[in-house]
């Protein structure tokens, strides 16, 4: 598999061809926009985003210091059949994926027939305390983030099911805010699919999760606070779906019950939207040292007194060692050849896959089993001898810690940097929203790694994000 | 609503209500520095605006001259200080930010862009010639967040504690700021009716924007006893004590649900003191007493919203 040596495909234009059509009217138009105009018309987002707050802060960063994630004013444009066939493949797998959570929760017959093996339920993400709770609905994954990158007209892999609290979806809805403000001729020009109504599809699938028997129920976000890394998106959500805001000193617990502290007294909760991670949930069940959660929360929640979304245990869905199941959970749970492919993965807990990995670790991304955000992880090409080798030690110190994939070529897309328009390697999330049914806006994050070469596109390490175009009738 | 998302509204308005304040206590010294003879020190002129401010032992800690550059700094820019004009700015943006949901749009945006145009105050030196455009753009970001907040938010809750904020805020400073000067010239211990004189009331009409209506008013010398009766009876000068508790004692009977009777009975009994009061009763008893008690009562206030609504008991 020698992916990382082809040129990378161009989302515009691919290596000496034509435009895509998709992009003939865009590239036209982008060719006869001055240069100039479009940095001004750069930097005037910038100074909305900072105005209106659409920050994030970074760990370890001084409060009142929050950064701006760059964004491109170059859009992704993506025609109605790819979406149509990226949709479809991002809703069969979370729907195998809450089907796979369900079973293992409960009967595990995925285990007895065979195909995922039993270790899993020793993984660190598989949360005991969640075995035979009934969740409403069946839904574990309320909000999925499906990472997906392209290396060819056709080729698009899954890169990994963000199941826990996937995050980013803010941008999405704001970077099309922005667009349209920025370039409302191109919106004439192009019919791109609406996407603004994802809070409400939201809302209306967490009133739908609601424990059994509650009429109109309160749904509230539970956010760590505002230092947070992804505060503005849980305020923005929060504001959008008119649902209050709280933090775990807002909330407590009381005969089986949550309330919330108002000025008008305590007032009831029956389903919390939580970016919160499992472990802080509840400092009675999970880290004792946790001022974030809410004591007694988990026993609410266990008696089915409240709903999370995402429910507690997702994590074992979405791990990296999971992952290579997927494929076979989709013919398992739904009798169906999966529409979009895994990225070929090396488990490193397999004497043949590590030894293989150890000879080709320059060609290779390797990245830790439980890792997140671009931290722990090695892309081979791009790295020194030096950090290969201190890397080496890792996976030797743990190997079951590690799996190892080939260094795809992303595909690029035209981006406005210093130098001028280059291009640069993306990969898209669209975020997979489940209730009584399973469906997704038209529309995803775009994220772009800004320095030339990179594959990184975390923004947590400098990448940028692009408004995604999913054209209608294209 | 949340006792904690009121908590922050309502902390967000002082906070904002005192950095403006501090701007005016610091404008009018400033100019009063430049009348000749004002002061004999400027040790005598400059302590007055710390008195105010309520933290002379703090800056003595701290500093060893009472230097027009050293209080400048400390009321204006000092990060050590809590009550200095950036702590309060910063800590009402802080405020806001924890609690952006529950503001309208354009209020959050409006406190957000006055904490990034601060940074620009911060790099150059105002102690001399901008110190007045500084404390004219930290009192115009205030009317405007003001005006913002009256003119776009929903007329809930969330509006009431800011305006709560406000005035319970603005009734401190008020208060103190009329002690502070009326101790000092108190009648006797210079000649009366003297230029300084005129200029020192002038000046502190002209930070509570009272010399306008003054002259409206009474069309005659400024007297010191007609400048306590403007800004504590009054209750058509928006800053005085009157006006402060017109609106305080509104708001504590419209916020809903659960009902703090003491906070009500407090700002019911000051409303009554202000509204049925006679200056010439309040200046037997010593105007310096009535406004000691006055701040004294208005901090009971504070705590007794801060106990009932803002750190609501779980029952």
């Amino acid at each position: 598999m020698d992916m990382a040596s082809r040129i990378p495909f161009d989302e515009m234009q691919p290596q000496d061809d034509a435009v895509r059509e998709i992009y003939r009217v865009y590239a036209a138009w982008l060719k006869s926009f001055p240069l100039q105009q479009l940095e001004r018309k750069r930097q005037e987002a910038e100074v909305l985003f900072r105005r209106v707050g659409i920050t994030f802060n970074v760990y370890g960063e001084t409060s009142g210091n929050e950064r701006l994630i760059p964004f491109d004013v170059i859009p992704r444009l993506l025609g109605s059949a790819e979406w149509q066939m990226l949709s479809s493949g991002a809703i069969q797998r979370v729907k195998a994926l809450n089907l796979f959570l369900d079973d293992i929760y409960h009967k595990q017959e995925i285990i007895k027939a065979g195909i995922v093996p039993a270790g899993i339920l020793a993984n660190a993400q598989y949360r005991p305390e969640m075995y035979g709770v009934d969740v409403p609905g069946g839904v574990y994954a309320h909000i999925a983030g499906v990472d997906l990158v392209r290396t060819g007209e056709s080729q698009f892999y899954v890169l990994e099911d963000n199941l826990r609290t996937p995050s980013g979806v803010s941008y999405m809805l704001e970077n099309r805010k922005m667009m349209m403000r920025l370039f409302p001729e191109l919106f004439r020009r192009y019919s791109v699919a609406p996407m603004e109504h994802y809070p409400q599809v939201l809302m209306n699938n967490l009133r739908v999760v609601a424990p059994h028997g509650v009429q109109d129920p309160v749904v509230v976000l539970l956010t760590p606070g505002a230092y947070n890394s992804a505060y503005f998106e849980h305020a923005f959500l929060a504001q959008q779906m008119g649902v209050e805001l709280v933090e775990g000193q807002d909330l407590f617990v009381r005969n089986n019950a949550v309330y919330m502290r108002t000025t008008e007294g305590p007032k009831r909760v029956d389903v919390i939207y939580r970016r919160l991670d499992d472990d802080y949930l509840d400092p009675l069940v999970f880290k004792p040292d946790s001022m974030l959660g809410v004591p007694g929360l988990l026993s609410v929640y266990r008696n089915g007194g409240v709903t999370l979304a995402n429910a507690v245990g997702t994590g074992v869905a979405d791990d990296k060692a999971t992952y290579i199941h997927v494929p076979d959970m989709i013919r398992f749970y739904l009798g169906e050849e999966p529409i979009l492919s895994n990225v070929p993965t090396y488990e490193l807990s397999k004497p043949d896959d590590l030894k293989y990995v150890l000879e080709h670790l320059a060609e290779l991304v390797v990245k830790e089993v439980q890792g997140s955000g671009g931290y722990g992880m090695l892309v081979g090409p791009a790295a020194t001898k030096k950090e290969i080798e201190e890397f080496r030690l890792r996976i030797l110190s743990a190997p079951d810690n590690y799996i190892a994939q080939p260094t795809l070529a992303l595909s690029t897309c035209p981006t406005l940097v210093e130098q001028g328009i280059a291009p640069r390697h993306v990969d898209l999330r669209p975020f997979v929203l489940s209730g009584k049914t399973v469906t997704l806006v038209p529309g995803a994050l775009c994220r772009v790694a800004l320095k030339e070469g990179s594959l990184v596109v975390n923004s947590s390490q400098g990448g940028g994000t692009k408004d995604t175009w999913v054209l209608e009738n294209a | 609503m949340l006792s904690r998302t009121a908590d922050h509204l309502y902390w967000m308005a002082r906070y904002i209500e005192r950095a403006e304040n501090m701007a005016r206590v610091l404008d009018v010294t400033y100019n009063m520095s430049l009348v000749p003879n004002a002061a004999q020190s400027e040790a005598a002129l400059w302590e007055p605006a710390l008195q105010i401010a309520g933290n002379v032992d703090d800056f003595e800690a701290s500093h060893d001259e009472y230097t027009a550059a050293n209080v400048i700094h400390y009321l204006a820019m000092d990060q050590n200080n809590p009550s200095s004009i950036f702590s309060a700015l910063r800590s009402a943006r802080e405020n806001a930010r924890a609690v952006r949901v529950a503001l309208s749009a354009e209020t959050w945006e409006n406190i957000n862009t006055l904490w990034l145009e601060f940074g620009q105050f911060q790099a150059a030196d105002i102690s001399e010639s901008g110190l007045s455009e500084f404390c004219d753009w930290v009192k115009s970001r205030s009317h405007l967040f003001r005006g913002v907040s009256f003119g776009t938010m929903l007329r809930d809750d969330a509006f009431r504690f800011v305006r709560l904020g406000t005035f319970i805020e603005r009734a401190d400073n008020t208060a103190r700021l009329l002690d502070v000067k009326y101790h000092l010239l108190l009648p006797g211990e210079e000649e009366i009716g003297g230029a300084v004189d005129y200029y020192e009331w002038s000046a502190v009409l002209r930070s509570v924007s009272a010399f306008q209506a003054y002259q409206k008013i009474f069309s005659d010398t400024i007297e010191p006893w007609r400048v306590a009766e403007l800004l504590v009876l009054r209750d058509d000068m928006p800053r005085s004590l009157h006006a402060c508790f017109d609106e305080i004692t509104p708001i504590l009977e419209q916020l809903s649900g659960r009902r703090s009777s003491e906070s009500r009975r407090i700002a019911g009994e000051m409303h009554a003191r202000l509204h049925f009061g006679r200056m010439e009763e309040i200046f037997q008893d010593g105007l310096h007493e009535f406004l000691e008690d006055f701040v004294t009562s208005n901090n009971n206030l504070g705590m007794e919203i801060q106990r009932s609504f803002l750190n609501a008991p779980v029952i």
